[in-house]
């Protein structure tokens, strides 16, 4: 299987007044037409791997890379018109909460149709939007179409915003938390949509999410990253064989349902896993 | 279903406008007279006696009483307010003492000056000021940042008699590029049809484009300079409210799909950044048609600012109170229009609380 996308030694850095401050330090890993999870805690850098794999990292901060390729195109000096050529074609990202996702004073519809490919007749994007409005399982396709963001319920709201990213079948599509912002209850039926569009089209899948069993459950391959760096890759069956002693930490601290577990165990950290 | 949150917004969209119209009419109806209620006691607590100021200092006691009992002033207070109320909402101000004529009259001639000067004034400021905003706040920190912020800088703070004398000085006497003070050449004054009252309108409904081009000449320095001040207040705000908006997370959504930046930020970020803005555009426009003494005096502009200043010097007390309220309502307008505004630029107004 040839690499989809190649990233070797991605550093992330924002200027501060003491200094650079490095957000991801070196992460490299390869990714074909599969399903890989990224886990970490808050700030450890794995929504900015993200953003730059997009090229979206926010000014002043900085993207640096030895190897960035998408599909055999070096990303690190794309210009403005490849990029765009190339985020939501060919790579595009569900992001957290559609409550801030969404242009608030535009509708549903036409932020679908502004996704759908370029040259598009207008006739032509709005059945796209109303399709894979469908293909979310949203049952009044038409209604939501012309809804503004905030009649909708969250889980509608992301609905919407993964039928907006895949309306071009992306090859690539990064979820950064996409079901934190939601309900429990609304969370399984959002990944489930999530996973069988994936399946279907045959896209891959960068899932970032701090909640390690839900990726454990939802993907092949897993990193687990920690001040900037990955610290383990495992294999998503694999994940109770854990090694690093912070991925087992992240394993130990989940509750159980059987059996009271008290105290429940703190996360221990050490100085030496972020060199 | 449970998770159409909202059967009831979208089935109701007119109904809830319709319903926040009516709030805004009844809350036109209480400030009005809240303004009324006021400008009526600014009228009993001044040290101006009102039947001295209409019969003269040199009227006898006899005269002074029968006018004393003409204008009411023996009856209660509240008897007194209900009357002037009244009169008030049958048009009549009362007569000036200054120009001899009803203050409707003088200020349906004074307020159209005021009026021009002001709409050419805002639609300068917000024609710059806005594209000048959003230009300083996508480059950021960069050169034409720091230009629009050096331009809104002189214009916050140069006193505008200042530059109006200069602008006199340079443009019409030196250079004789613009006209110069009144509102148009003596040899077209009496030419003019009176319609709306506004001079640029009233002259290019008549076809006079000699007369239309005179005036413009004229309008052309003062309301520049007034643009200017809005200008450097509205690009001000257009620039924080649109850095604001362009790091909001839709902003990056629109990026991700790959829309271009032209796009990302005059339709995306400015069309949010449009509601306040709307409002910033409206309270302007509300300080300028309170009319601009300064201006109006240097450049013999005979608007509102100009008349209410003759108007207090000579203790000319229903020509104050008249102007006073026709500002004040003119300001209350303005609000509610902001307030409709909104309705239609927020989908989340509409669905009122």
């Amino acid at each position: 299987m040839s690499a989809l996308l190649d990233v070797e030694d991605l550093r992330v850095s924002f200027p501060s007044r003491s200094g650079p401050v490095e957000a991801v330090r070196g992460v490299s890993f390869t990714l074909g037409r599969e399903r890989l999870g990224i886990v970490g805690e808050s700030g450890s850098g794995k929504s900015q791997t993200g953003r730059a794999i997009l090229g979206l990292t926010p000014p002043p901060g900085r993207t640096e890379a030895r190897r960035l390729t998408f599909d055999g195109k070096d990303l690190r000096h794309a210009s403005a018109a490849e990029w765009r050529a190339i985020r939501g074609k060919r790579i595009s990202m569900v992001m957290q909460d559609p409550k801030f996702s969404l242009n608030p004073v535009m509708t549903v519809g036409r932020q679908l149709m502004e996704a759908a490919a370029r040259g598009t007749a207008a006739r032509d994007a709005r059945a796209q939007a109303l399709a894979m409005l469908e293909a979310v399982q949203i049952r009044e396709p038409e209604r939501v179409f012309r809804a503004y963001p905030h009649e909708l319920s969250g889980g509608m709201g992301q609905r919407a915003m993964i039928a907006m990213m895949l309306i071009t079948e992306p090859d690539l599509l990064i979820a950064d938390e996409p079901t934190s912002a939601l309900d429990v209850t609304v969370q399984i039926e959002v990944l489930r949509i999530l996973d069988r569009l994936v399946r279907e089209r045959g896209m891959g899948l960068i899932f970032i999410s701090h909640d390690l069993r839900l990726v454990s459950s939802f993907c092949d391959r897993v990193l687990v990253m920690y001040a900037g760096k990955v610290v383990e890759e495992l294999r998503a069956s694999e994940l109770t064989k854990a090694r690093h002693p912070y991925t087992q930490g992240l394993f130990n601290c989940l509750p159980r349902i059987e059996g009271d577990r008290r105290p429940l165990p703190v996360l221990e950290r050490d100085a030496d896993w972020a060199r | 279903m449970t998770e159409l949150a909202d059967q009831e917004g979208r089935r109701g969209a007119l109904p809830p406008l319709f319903g926040r119209i009516l709030r805004l009419a009844v809350q036109l109806a209480v400030t009005l007279f809240g303004l009324l209620f006021v400008t009526f006691l600014i009228g009993r607590v001044v040290p101006i006696d009102p039947v001295l100021a209409a019969v003269g200092d040199r009227a006898s006691a006899s005269t002074y009483h029968k006018v004393y009992i003409e204008l009411g002033l023996d009856k209660p207070i509240w008897e007194q307010f209900l009357i002037y109320a009244d009169h008030v909402l049958h048009g009549d101000l009362g007569k000036s003492v200054l120009t001899g004529r009803p203050v409707l009259d003088d200020i349906a001639s004074v307020f159209p000056a005021t009026l021009e000067l002001s709409t050419f004034a805002i639609l300068i400021g917000t024609c710059i000021g806005v594209p000048a905003g959003v230009w300083a706040a996508v480059r950021q920190g960069k050169l034409v940042d720091q230009l629009v912020r050096v331009l809104g800088l002189v214009g916050y703070s140069a006193p505008i008699f200042w530059l109006g004398l200069l602008g006199l000085l340079f443009f019409y006497a030196d250079l004789g590029w613009v006209g110069g003070p009144g509102r148009i050449g003596i040899a077209y004054q009496f030419d003019v049809t009176r319609i709306t009252g506004l001079m640029l309108v009233d002259t290019a409904l008549e076809g006079q484009w000699d007369a239309f081009w005179n005036a413009f000449s004229h309008i052309v320095l003062p309301g520049s300079l007034l643009g200017y001040y809005s200008m450097a207040y509205i690009s001000r705000m257009t620039r924080s409210f649109m850095l604001a908006e362009l790091g909001q997370e839709y902003i990056i959504t629109a990026r991700v799909k790959g829309v271009s930046e032209w796009r990302i930020v005059w339709g995306h970020a400015l069309r949010n950044a449009a509601v306040p803005l709307v409002t910033v555009i409206a309270l302007s426009y509300g300080y300028l048609l309170q009319g601009a003494v300064l201006t109006e005096t240097i450049f013999a502009w005979p608007g509102i600012g100009m008349y209410l200043t003759n108007s207090l010097g000579s203790a000319d007390m229903n020509a104050v109170l008249g102007a006073t309220l026709v500002i004040g309502a003119t300001f209350v307008m303005l609000n509610l229009l902001a307030d409709l505004l909104y309705t239609l630029l927020d989908p989340r107004v509409r669905r009122g609380q």
